[in-house]
């Protein structure tokens, strides 16, 4: 069992987090400029890194989402914070 | 290259087996090939296979970053199936278990092919309903699916947990006569050795670092040992292939994930099919060493590492206890684990993408072994051709910006 830590709760088992997406996604818009391809690739597309990553996680049992920095060869967790506020963009 | 019989085994016996030959080529790279196919598990090796053999293009490399079927070829629980709901998959994955069927004769290489049937068991009405629905779907699509009832499905699973506070009562499931295992090396190997026996260079231990293009179109590969010129590159990566694709400005719709797989010490035969029992997810099959093969839903942590972890553990061989609680007895031999690419509907991307003379045979995700052949054979078909096959059309790239994506999270057999 992997101890995940959340920002709001502090150390607890892996079980407890659902992965999201990966960070650094805009919801492209105003909707009707947006193309297919950059809604799809918005909805579908990933990056995928082997290494370093930057992820949005869910605490499952407080219901907080949270950035994750994990190494995606060796899942080791590097950092985790809250989630940037409104305005602020989460890289 | 010496043919396999039954004759040439007699002869080697009575010369203390001196005889045998490696059975593919070792060659350095050549500066320069027709086409060349990233990943030498068994869709890059089929691809490499079918090129030669259909096409007669025999200017070929494979290159493999490992030893090939090191992957998840070799890493995967050995199912072949075409059970899947849509026209499209089942065009797909009855064309790969077609092949399957006249694979040790067309390769004169034994891969074991044992059709013992596949049962998807259900433990509740609704599921029941899903099965049918299922069955009436692949009877359809003309391959040979029926719905089974408890007797049957009982008397197939004679170990079956059927006590009356089990926890989940099979009810039976769909049932696919057609389907059953093979062994994932020898499809590894023997599509090896025929393709190098047409001509076809298999390099291992040779790590591709770059595409070259000239924007538009493929020039070539960069190697760590050194450059190798083509126009047409097939990639049949897996979950490399994100990686290898993304400084040509392309993005997929992959993400990697871990998937295990198990074997326990081996046992006389008491499972003679394949059985995936949708209340725990966990399936199994019994080797022909006795050894019990099995696994279950992924990883849910995006990796790249090849190991698996502990609570998906405990829930597959759980599950597996549930289903079979004679196996508690049995010791765990081995468990391991191989990255899975998957995509958001579950089926595979096969298709051009991005500057011309670049296919992509990826996004198998959790089934890519028993779709070996067919991946071969229409990857194949693109890089000889440059234009799709019948089959593979659907499974272009541009289905996700298009809307028209092929859900098979059912037909997938594991949870997404």
């Amino acid at each position: 069992m992997q101890i995940f830590p959340c920002p709001f709760c502090g150390p607890r088992d892996e079980t407890e987090f659902h992965f999201a997406a990966e960070a650094g996604k805009h919801r492209p818009e105003p909707a009707p400029e947006v193309t297919d391809t950059a809604w799809s690739d918005y909805l579908y597309g990933a990056d995928a890194p082997k290494g370093r990553a930057r992820e949005v996680w869910v605490h499952l049992t407080c219901g907080e989402f949270l950035l994750l920095t994990r190494d995606t060869v060796t899942r080791e967790v590097l950092d985790a914070a809250a989630l940037p506020g409104r305005g602020e963009a989460a890289t | 290259m010496t043919r396999y019989s039954a004759l040439a085994l007699a002869r080697e016996g009575l010369r203390g087996h001196r005889g045998w030959r490696p059975a593919w080529r070792k060659p350095d790279p050549k500066p320069a090939y027709d086409a060349v196919i990233i990943g030498g598990g068994g869709h890059g090796l089929a691809t490499a296979y079918y090129l030669a053999k259909n096409h007669g293009v025999r200017r070929v490399a494979v290159l493999e970053k490992g030893w090939i079927g090191g992957g998840n070829t070799g890493r995967n629980t050995t199912v072949i199936r075409s059970n899947y709901f849509y026209p499209e998959s089942v065009a797909l994955y009855d064309l790969a278990l077609r092949l399957y069927e006249g694979l040790s004769k067309e390769l004169n290489y034994n891969v074991m092919l044992s059709q013992r049937g596949m049962l998807i068991a259900a433990h509740t009405p609704m599921q029941m309903e899903i099965c049918a629905r299922i069955a009436n779907a692949m009877m359809l699509n003309g391959v040979d699916g029926s719905l089974m009832g408890p007797q049957e499905a009982r008397a197939r699973l004679p170990l079956l947990n059927d006590a009356p506070d089990a926890r989940y009562q099979c009810l039976g499931g769909v049932w696919q006569g057609r389907a059953g295992i093979a062994r994932h090396d020898a499809v590894a190997w023997g599509y090896a050795r025929a393709a190098s026996a047409l001509g076809v260079d298999i390099v291992e231990g040779t790590t591709v670092t770059g595409i070259s293009t000239t924007g538009a179109r493929i020039t070539g590969v960069e190697t760590d040992r050194g450059p190798i010129a083509c126009d047409r590159l097939g990639i049949a990566a897996a979950g490399a292939t994100p990686g290898l694709v993304a400084p040509l400005g392309i993005r997929l719709p992959i993400h990697d994930y871990a998937l295990q797989a198990f074997v326990s010490e081996p046992v006389k035969p008491m499972l003679d099919t394949v059985l995936l029992y949708l209340g725990t997810g966990t399936y199994v099959s019994q080797s022909d060493k006795g050894e019990l093969v099995f696994g279950g839903g992924l990883d849910r942590v995006p990796t790249h590492g090849q190991r698996g972890n502990l609570p998906v553990q405990e829930t597959i061989v759980s599950g597996l206890l549930e289903m079979f609680p004679a196996f508690g007895q049995l010791k765990l031999l081995r468990q391991w684990a191989g990255v899975v690419d998957v995509v958001p509907d579950s089926s595979p991307i096969l298709g051009p993408a991005g500057p011309e003379g670049l296919f992509l045979n990826c996004g198998w995700g959790t089934g890519g072994f028993k779709a070996i052949p067919a991946g071969g054979w229409l990857l194949a078909h693109m890089l000889a051709t440059g234009a799709h096959h019948e089959v593979s059309r659907p499974f272009d790239l541009t289905r996700f910006a298009e809307g028209r994506l092929i859900d098979e999270a059912a037909g997938s057999g594991i949870a997404h």
